[in-house]
């Protein structure tokens, strides 16, 4: 054999040991993966579509995301998600998802109800989840598309029962963002919760607009809040996504207090944000995630409220200096009054 | 009614007028130097991010302004090369910048911040309209500037560039010149009303500008090209969008869909009585 061939001969086989390592070392990682971590949700895709807000919105949007971060985390499902920029990007950026072979996609706001109907229709294999979706009129039930909806109006009812017991010049007020009936039923808890504790207490409500990016406009919110304080109320209330900062904004100017929304916004203004009515998105995303790996999907419609943990209010090491002990416990009893179906909340 | 219109009626006024007078003087004296300036709205958008951008490295607001005026004068850097040196169509390319503006402030924040749609908080001027600079910036503005268009060499060759460039040609001065003068001021005090909406509440959102540039751009139509005018015109918006929150707040009893139609209604109207016997446009508007 001369010098030349075995060169030749010695490339040869580098290269298939190079090729080999390309085919066998992937293979290897991946039954060492499963052999050393067996975990539930390996496998599963989930596709995640913000609304108005985007993910770090530090209210809505955001308790999506942790819910499946803690799914990505705990359960080891892959994860993957879209902040879509306008209207018509929404169903797009769901439809990509669905055609990519993403087990669950989950559009985050009732804005995408529609969308997530005729997408359902279109993928029946893919399965669908819709935070805050309500049914639009003459759809049925779908077997792919699950509905996370809340009880907004009973937790609402709680922090305005906390602005009731709290106000020191008998107004309080109210910032929505865009007006539909789902910002309605915040409006209509707390309402009736602030007339609950204190009948002679006046509330006033304002609205940011009647389009999306009412949720998307601080400069406006801001205005409305500052208005409202100068009118006279010492508490806001906010429902209205990213608008609410400027409601924290106008809380700061005024030395006034203010009461997030969704999750804990409590950082937005450490000043000002005496508790906030929080919704257990990440709860409810991580609940269908769930569901989903135990073979045990179900579509239609799943309310969450006070009875299910799925609303609630902050109380803890952070804000009590401004939530005095003694509403809590007042608060609480209402709560299980509420619970018990003692007291019946409106939502409109 | 009358605790309506009260001290903080006025000064909350002011800061709505604010970034629509800024953008709508900008977008006047621009437009009289014959460009046309549909590129507010980027302007706007792109002011409003840097601002947030430099208050956030920086910890002043005061940086977050000289970013947002800064912003303003390199969107309108490419708007004059794409449409003085490359001679684009003008209105093409302020359409073209407004979508940029939507895209690029959101791809900016992804970059820079790691997340689409919002930026971290960032340090903002007071309630105040007296201590804020970017009121008084807009007060000196109104002004100076119908001073400036008149009496300065400036304003003299802005007002010629728009109107007769070929005059400007037979005394040996290049029409684009004082037309990149005028929009660079322009564009400056523009990218300033966009810091506006940032640094009052505190931090950047996506397409929080809202609309306001096209606005701004009706609003330098209806007062014929005048920028004091153009001002005064976007404090009669400004006050349509403060009554209509006082309504709301005062419980009237009148329809929120209702109440947010009457700044709308009121510029329909204004065109509708004032329209065409208020000025012409720059005689050379969008030609080079």
């Amino acid at each position: 054999m001369t010098s030349r061939r075995l060169i030749a001969l010695l490339v040869a086989i580098n290269a298939v040991l190079i090729l080999a390592g390309y085919v066998i070392a992937p293979a290897a990682s991946v039954w060492v993966s499963v052999l050393t971590n067996v975990r539930p949700g390996s496998g599963l895709k989930v596709g995640l579509v913000f609304d108005v807000g985007g993910k770090n919105d530090k209210s809505f949007n955001e308790a999506a995301w942790r819910g499946l971060q803690r799914a990505h985390e705990e359960l080891g499902v892959e994860v993957q998600f879209i902040e879509p920029t306008e209207g018509a990007d929404r169903e797009s950026a769901l439809r990509t998802m669905a055609a990519r072979k993403i087990d669950l996609v989950i559009g985050v706001g009732f804005i995408f109800g529609p969308d997530l109907e005729r997408l359902a229709k279109q993928f029946p294999n893919v399965k669908f989840a819709g935070v805050d979706y309500s049914p639009s009129p003459g759809v049925g039930d779908l077997p792919n598309l699950a509905g996370l909806r809340f009880r907004e109006h009973e937790g609402s009812f709680l922090v305005g029962a906390i602005a009731g017991l709290t106000t020191k010049t008998k107004m309080v007020g109210f910032v929505g963002g865009m007006k539909i009936p789902l910002i309605r039923k915040f409006e209509a808890g707390y309402e009736a919760g602030v007339k609950h504790v204190c009948p002679e207490c006046r509330v006033l409500a304002a609205y940011a607009g009647t389009e999306p990016k009412a949720f998307a406009d601080p400069s406006h919110g801001e205005e409305l809040a500052s208005a409202q304080y100068n009118k006279g109320a010492d508490i806001i209330f906010h429902a209205a996504g990213k608008t609410g900062d400027g409601v924290f904004a106008a809380a700061k100017h005024a030395g006034a207090k203010a009461i997030g929304v969704d999750s804990d916004q409590y950082d937005s203004a450490p000043c000002c944000v005496m508790t906030s009515m929080v919704k257990a998105v990440d709860v409810a995303v991580l609940e269908v995630v769930k569901d989903i790996i135990a073979k045990k999907f179900r579509p239609g419609l799943h309310e969450l409220g006070l009875a299910e943990n799925g609303v609630g209010f902050v109380a803890d090491e952070r804000n009590r200096a401004m939530l005095p002990p003694e509403v809590v416990t007042k608060v609480n009893a209402i709560s299980a009054e509420i619970v018990a179906g003692k007291i019946t909340v409106p939502d409109q | 009614m009358s605790d309506v219109f009260t001290l903080a009626f006025l000064a909350q006024l002011i800061r709505i007028a604010v970034p629509y007078a800024l953008a709508a003087m900008g977008g006047a004296i621009t437009e009289r130097s014959g460009v046309i300036d549909l590129a507010l709205e980027a302007k706007l958008l792109f002011g409003a991010f840097a601002a947030a951008a430099f208050a956030h490295s920086t910890g002043s607001a005061y940086a977050g302004v000289a970013g947002g005026m800064m912003a303003g004068v390199a969107v309108t850097g490419v708007q004059l090369f794409c449409s003085l040196r490359l001679r684009a169509d003008q209105v093409i390319v302020g359409v073209a910048l407004n979508v940029i503006a939507l895209g690029g402030t959101r791809f900016l924040l992804q970059l820079i911040y790691h997340e689409g749609a919002n930026s971290p908080q960032v340090p903002a001027f007071g309630h105040d309209v007296v201590t804020n600079p970017i009121v008084w910036l807009a007060f000196i503005a109104a002004v100076a500037l119908p001073f400036a268009l008149v009496r300065t060499r400036w304003g003299l060759r802005l007002r010629a560039a728009g109107d007769r460039p070929d005059s400007l040609v037979t005394v040996g001065v290049a029409p684009s010149n004082p037309r990149i003068y005028a929009a660079l001021v322009g564009g400056a005090l523009t990218g300033a009303g966009g810091a506006q909406l940032t640094l009052s509440v505190g931090g950047f959102v996506a397409d929080m500008s809202g609309g306001r540039g096209y606005i701004a751009l009706a609003m330098v139509i209806l007062a014929g090209w005048r920028p004091a005018l153009a001002a005064v015109a976007c404090a009669g918006i400004a006050f349509a969008e403060a009554f209509n929150i006082q309504l709301q707040v005062s419980d009237v009893g009148i329809p929120n869909e209702l109440a947010q139609l009457v700044p709308y209604v009121l510029t329909l109207l204004v065109l509708a009585i004032a329209g065409g016997k208020h000025g012409k446009p720059p005689r050379s508007l969008g030609k080079l």
